[in-house]
């Protein structure tokens, strides 16, 4: 489902990411290590189409309106609720049953008491909660998630456990993380990059 | 129809943010006003109609542009234009009710700026209005493509008035040909010519601007 092959990126001078090779296949769960800087999240902005590599290539067989991406800013609009924002994301990814699937998301993620509330005045962890939901959406083919667990509380972290596990098998999983040990019962594979 | 549609929800979006958040309308206006003021304070009485009618376009080019600064503010500041590409509408969707947003915010500043530019100053005649109104259409359509141009470089403050006043040049040669030419069907002609003209060109070329 995704292939990369010496896949390499550049920034002006600067080398971020220098013949890459990987291939997750359909269902399967990528975690993607590494420190500070080795470019985890240059490579799933490629696979997400946001960027294109100065050599190699890659191939992902999902058309945009079936990738979800969860990327370090929570990619809401502030001064839109929680709800005016799903509703508008919702309306862009043509979602069906919006509404019932956004209450859905919001229930589940503890967002719906604080769904008529703006986005900016959620604490990081409600932001990235709602960021989660916009992912989700309209129910993607494949997740490309960078840092999914960052700033969430222990409930926040238990709820994207059970969501990663409901669906890990059926849907196509990317995640870059500092914490691979969380994701190790859940991960089919794993690239290192440093 | 689904075109229409995300056109329509993302202008929306728009307009519910400037009236949450009230950061580029009133500087619109309190500039226009402000520039107006200063134009009849600076003019000297006998001066003719057809500097008065300059001064008109000079202020509108730049309070457009004063809003035009602010079109990618939030995408720009929250990282948003991803979320926004990576949505399998047609990019030019994006382009399209950013151009409606400003367009409101424009003929909004324009609504306060011409009855008191005809208090300061002289009457306006419908051959302004028609000129004014063609004017926003392109100043909106050119000027968006080009706010999202300079939002994604490092220098866009400088950028975007570099980018858009040697484009906006025909316009105020429409716009003041329009206001004070007896004739002025010609002048009008090209506001016309360029609307079209640039309207395809940024419409068209909005999805390279957005992504890589």
């Amino acid at each position: 489902m995704i292939r990369a092959q010496a896949l390499s990126r550049r920034f002006g001078t600067k080398r971020v990411l220098e013949r890459v090779d990987f291939e997750v296949p359909r269902g399967g769960f990528l975690v993607v290590t590494g420190p500070n800087g080795s470019g985890k999240t240059t490579l799933l902005r490629l696979v997400a189409g946001l960027l294109v590599p100065t050599s190699g290539t890659i191939q992902v067989d999902t058309d945009r309106s079936r990738l979800g991406f969860v990327a370090h800013e929570p990619l809401v609009y502030r001064e839109l609720t929680a709800l005016e924002n799903l509703e508008l994301y919702g309306r862009l990814y043509r979602v069906r049953e919006r509404r019932e699937r956004i209450g859905m998301l919001l229930e589940r993620f503890g967002l719906w008491s604080v769904r008529n509330e703006r986005a900016g005045s959620f604490s990081r962890g409600m932001m990235q909660r709602l960021a989660l939901c916009r992912a989700l959406l309209h129910d993607p083919d494949l997740l490309v998630l960078d840092e999914p667990f960052n700033a969430l509380d222990e409930q926040g972290i238990e709820l994207l456990d059970a969501q990663l596990e409901e669906l890990r098998g059926t849907r196509t999983f990317l995640v870059a993380t500092h914490d691979p040990a969380r994701l190790d019962r859940l991960a089919s594979g794993r690239l290192a990059l440093a | 129809m689904t075109y229409i549609r995300d056109v329509t929800a993302l202008a929306r979006k728009d307009l519910l943010l400037e009236l949450r958040a009230r950061d580029t309308l009133p500087a619109m206006l309190l500039f226009v006003v402000a520039a107006l003021v200063v134009f009849h304070f600076a003019l000297p009485g006998s001066s003719s109609q057809l500097a008065s009618k300059g001064l008109l376009w000079v202020a509108i080019i730049f309070t457009a542009l004063l809003g035009l600064a602010r079109a990618f503010a939030a995408e720009r500041e929250q990282g948003l234009l991803d979320g926004l590409v990576l949505a399998p509408c047609d990019r030019s969707a994006i382009w399209l009710g950013k151009t409606f947003a400003m367009l409101m915010f424009l003929v909004l500043a324009e609504v306060v700026a011409l009855p008191l530019y005809a208090l300061f100053y002289s009457g306006i005649g419908w051959s302004t209005i028609a000129g004014v109104a063609l004017a926003n259409l392109g100043i909106c359509a050119v000027g968006t493509l080009l706010a999202a141009m300079a939002a994604a470089s490092r220098a866009r403050e400088l950028m975007l008035p570099l980018l858009f006043l040697p484009l906006a040049v025909p316009i105020v040669v429409g716009g003041v040909g329009a206001s004070v030419v007896a004739a002025s069907g010609r002048y009008l002609a090209l506001l016309a010519v360029y609307d079209a003209v640039f309207a395809i060109i940024s419409w068209a070329s909005f999805e390279y601007v957005v992504t890589e």
